[in-house]
């Protein structure tokens, strides 16, 4: 198995490895760095538990491999509050946005990406923009309230 | 004092802080020094002979530690284990697999990848035999037997209620309705799949096992009685259930893949991951629902007098259902629903067929959904054939509030309802009168709309131990309360949440009866070690068992500290008056000692001959079950060109008595309607003749996303269950089980006109095309 050496800036902070050809983007961040908040749902690239943002667009970490990752920018859960808590995360604590927890990171990525493109999204385009990501808990009303929530918080604090 | 929050509050999850920071802790981020991977080759036939299994293949892949097969379980005696419904389920087959997808050999490597190109490379040669995929077939003499052990494929009969006088019943009926339904196989699919991690530790003869299971006491005391003859022992088993991301019944089972990491930990001597991949989980866990329904329904002067359901049982190759021992149908019986009818007959076949085992939950204990289907589609066309408004004939029949508690025909009593009052509440919220007027306007106009009620009535809670067990172990559930010094307190649970919000309700609980905030109230659960014996979350059975057995609990610690405060405030005990966290002398509101004052006396300034310390612990066997209720009503469109169906508007009224946390509630109920119309218009897994699995990944085993999710709409109302300490009954299930009946309703109602009278699930735009079609009703260009 040929194996490359890749550099990728994840949250802000660079890691260099050498790694399997194959080795997926997802097991690369989960078993690699220990960045366990990236989760994994599915085999056939359905389910949206694993997205991360890939310089700043959502993808699914499963369906791409590390080595086409290289010398990009990725942002996990991990990564998405810089300390405190990302107008996302507030969202979908206060308006119960998540029950088991599992879909919440690929959830939140996904919902930071429609926001940073879509201030303001309708519940429409939430739903839209949300559907690639599947969540057996929470019946999705709840999370679109949560992303609504968002929106509102981070026109707060760029008001404030 | 700071206001406690206690039942009513939506109180922000504890559990969350983790969560949203990518902190949970689930099954397959458990990583241990040493540890090795284990993945599964499966069968590519539903039914042959394994001729040879070329071992060799995988051990020569880089990485590979060793192969199991069920010869090498054999030796063990672990190539076959027992399920709880009597039956045996393999591990690995010895000789024969039974369904398409069953595991054949375990690898075991020291990475992921290796072990999945181990399982790749492994050669096994078959002898495909006939197959049965369909149970009517399986019945029929001279069928495939799918059981060498078994004489036929006929696994059980199971019938209740009077067959005689529900037969001269419906000869009596003016008016009867026959249907026949099929409730296909489905899988809860929960957004993690199952997995273990098993670390043997030789020296110490112990076993650690982390698992995604909803039950984990009852499975330690299981694992124990396998293994015995192994020489391994309950004290020596440790039980972890880390946060589990969805369970929804699929994790309780024991699956193969637990059991062969087990003993490839104690054949390798290291700790051994299994998670198993999506498809893996579709094609090979526990199904749910497979009936085939026969029912008939009778009213006499516009009374609904008699039902009758025959049912024919799909289990797969084993019956590996997961019911309380003493009912291989669940509680079926509950088909009587909410109405007032006084003779009922159900009964069911169980059968053998080559696809993987299970009859499980899917949301929903205990074949509940399957009775409530039944019920709600025959009394619609029993009121229809009425010539009566589906509502008007349901309000009719209902079992009047003054009739509780209701002892059914099937022999339940029913503790508490108001069904009259959810069904009024639904058709306001609706609109229910002004829909009508809309749908005959756009009936006329050639537009297909339709409404759908279902008012259904749930039965959880299990349960009461002169009835339920599980392998004879009864079905309480425990709760262990500390409180410490400073008033703080620890709960543990017998129980383990899923994301049902446990770490918050029954925090929540505990804050109502002492006055506690929940902040100040960890609560544990899933880990053998520490937590109390409990046997498990499933079947709404939470809030009912543990629950009540918080607050028992909890009023033990008031009756102690009860005492303490007497000495504190030098009072007599009877002079005492509990409000909320606090204790004062009858007259004298000021002379008060609070919960936390107590606490700290109780290690600091107990009474001389009380021995330290505050801690109580329950465990709770319910006097009876809990019947939460609702009516629902959906409203649809169904486009003539694709068949599709839309989900206008959706109202759902719940009732499952006192609410803890009507955030949550709220959120079950929007989880439990999502599974509910799953079923009723997507998911199905399916086989062709040759039992190949047609809907076994998520490109073909359709979840809904928020595109085919409605806005739900809820509201509620509230009639205590008169049993329960906190006059609660659960509520995870209830739309779940309460939602398809409405959906297959309103898709009926939509076309009553054309001549249709039923619908199959899944209601995909195929199926319903089709059936315009045949109806000249589909349009065309
Ligand atoms: S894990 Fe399901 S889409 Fe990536
Ligand atoms: S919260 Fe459980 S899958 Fe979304």
């Amino acid at each position: 198995m040929s194996s490359h050496q890749i550099s990728v800036t994840i949250n802000g902070e660079e890691h260099t490895r050498e790694v399997e050809a194959r080795l997926l983007l997802v097991h690369f961040i989960r078993e690699e760095l220990g960045l366990t908040g990236t989760h994994i749902g599915c085999d056939t690239t359905s389910c949206g538990a694993c997205t991360v943002l890939l310089n700043g667009v959502p993808a699914k970490s499963c369906t791409v491999f590390a080595v086409a990752a290289d010398g990009a920018e990725v942002t996990t859960v991990e990564g998405l509050g810089n300390g405190g808590l990302h107008p996302v995360q507030q969202g979908f604590t206060e308006k119960h946005g998540l029950q088991c927890g599992f879909c919440t990171p690929g959830m939140m990525l996904t919902s930071k990406a429609l926001l940073d493109e879509n201030p303001d999204p309708s519940e429409a385009e939430i739903r839209w923009g949300i559907s690639g990501n599947l969540c057996r808990c929470t019946g999705y009303v709840n999370i679109v309230k949560a992303v609504q929530r968002a929106s509102e918080l981070m026109k707060e604090n760029s008001d404030g | 004092m700071a206001e406690c929050r206690g039942l009513g509050h939506s109180v922000q999850r504890k559990e969350d802080a983790r969560f949203i920071r990518g902190q949970g802790r689930y099954i397959d981020d458990i990583k241990l020094p040493g540890m090795l991977y284990l993945d599964i080759a499966r069968s590519p036939y539903a039914h042959a002979k394994i001729t040879r299994i070329h071992e060799d293949t995988a051990m020569a892949v880089d990485g590979v530690a060793a192969v199991i097969t069920g010869k090498t379980l054999e030796g063990f005696k672990l190539a076959w284990m027992p399920t709880l419904m009597s039956d045996q389920q393999m591990v690995l087959p010895v000789d024969t697999v039974k369904y398409q997808a069953q595991e054949v050999a375990a690898i075991v490597a020291t990475s992921r990848y290796a072990a999945a190109d181990g399982a790749a490379a492994l050669e096994v040669d078959y002898d495909p035999l006939p197959v049965v995929v369909d149970p009517h077939e399986a019945l029929k003499p001279g069928a495939t037997k799918v059981r060498d052990d078994k004489e036929s494929n006929h696994i059980f009969h199971w019938e209740h209620g009077d067959a005689d006088g529900t037969e001269a019943a419906l000869a009596g009926c003016d008016t009867v309705v026959e249907q026949k339904m099929h409730l296909p196989r489905i899988h809860v699919a929960s957004i993690e799949t199952c997995g273990c991690v098993a670390s043997w530790n030789p020296v110490e003869g112990h076993l650690t096992l982390y698992l995604t299971t909803q039950a984990p006491h009852a499975i330690r005391t299981v694992v124990a009685l396998v293994t015995a003859h192994l020489g391994l022992a309950e004290h020596k088993i440790r039980v972890i259930s880390p946060d589990i991301g969805g369970g929804f019944g699929g994790k309780v089972p024991v699956y193969p893949g637990y059991v062969l990491a087990t003993a490839a930990s104690v054949v390798t001597g290291k700790p051994v991951k299994w998670v198993e991949d999506r498809s893996e989980n579709l094609q090979a866990d526990s199904f749910a629902r497979d009936y085939h329904i026969t029912a008939t329904l009778g009213s006499r002067n516009g009374k609904v007098t008699a039902l009758k359901l025959d049912t024919i049982a799909d289990h797969g190759y084993s019956d590996a259902a997961a019911n309380p021992s003493k009912f291989p149908a669940g509680l079926y019986h509950i088909a009587t629903g909410s109405y007032d009818l006084e003779n009922a007959h159900v009964s069911v076949d169980g059968v053998y067929t080559n696809k993987p085992p299970g009859g499980i939950a899917y949301r929903c204990s205990f074949r509940v959904t399957e009775a409530v289907h039944a019920i709600e589609r025959m009394v619609d066309l029993l009121a229809r054939e009425n010539g009566e408004d589906p509502a008007d004939f349901r309000l009719r029949n209902f079992i009047k509030p003054e009739q509780f508690p209701y002892q059914s025909a099937l022999g339940w009593e029913y503790d508490s309802g108001n069904y009259g009052a959810a069904l009024e509440k639904a058709m306001d919220m609706i609109g229910y009168q002004d829909l009508r007027a809309e749908q005959a306007e756009r009936r006329a106009r050639g537009q297909l709309m339709g409404i759908g009620i279902s008012s259904f009535t749930e039965i959880v809670g299990a349960g009461p131990s002169k009835t339920f067990d599980i392998l004879g172990i009864k079905m309480f559930d425990s709760a262990e309360i500390r409180i410490h010094p400073t008033g703080k307190a620890i709960a543990r649970f017998g129980t383990k949440s899923q994301g049902q919000g446990h770490e918050t309700t029954y925090a929540q609980i505990i804050a109502e009866e002492l006055g506690i905030p929940p902040e100040d109230i960890q609560v544990e659960e899933g880990d053998t070690d520490t937590a109390p014996y409990g046997l498990g979350t499933y079947a709404s059975r939470s809030t009912p068992t543990a629950g009540a057995a918080a607050s028992i609990a909890s009023r033990k610690i008031r009756e102690k500290a009860r005492k303490i405060a007497a000495h504190l405030l030098e009072a007599d005990e009877a002079d005492l008056v509990w409000e909320q966290g606090k204790f004062h002398v009858k007259g004298s509101p000021d002379r008060a000692k609070t919960i936390q004052d107590i606490a700290f006396a109780a290690y600091t300034n107990h009474p001389q001959g009380m021995e330290a310390g505050l801690e109580a612990i329950s465990y709770y066997d319910p006097p009876n079950l809990t019947f939460p209720f609702g009516s629902y009503i959906c409203c649809v469109d169904i486009d003539r060109g694709t068949g599709q169906v839309k989900i206008r508007r959706f109202v759902a009224v719940d009732d499952c008595g006192v609410r803890i946390n009507p955030m949550i509630v709220d959120g079950q109920i929007h989880g439990g309607l999502t599974m509910g119309i799953a079923p009723a218009l997507l998911e199905e897994i399916s086989y062709d003749a040759d039992g190949n699995i047609t809907g076994g990944n998520f490109m073909e085993y359709l979840v809904p996303t928020a595109m085919e999710t409605p806005h739900w709409e809820l509201g509620e109302t509230v009639t205590p269950s008169p049993h329960h300490p906190i006059g609660a009954k659960g509520v995870g299930e209830s739309a779940t089980v309460g939602a398809p009946p409405a959906v297959v309703n309103a898709v009926v109602d939509a076309l009553w006109h054309l001549g249709v009278r039923h619908m199959e699930i899944p209601m995909t735009p195929a199926r319903v095309w089709n059936v315009l079609n045949e109806h000249g009703a589909a349009a065309t260009r």
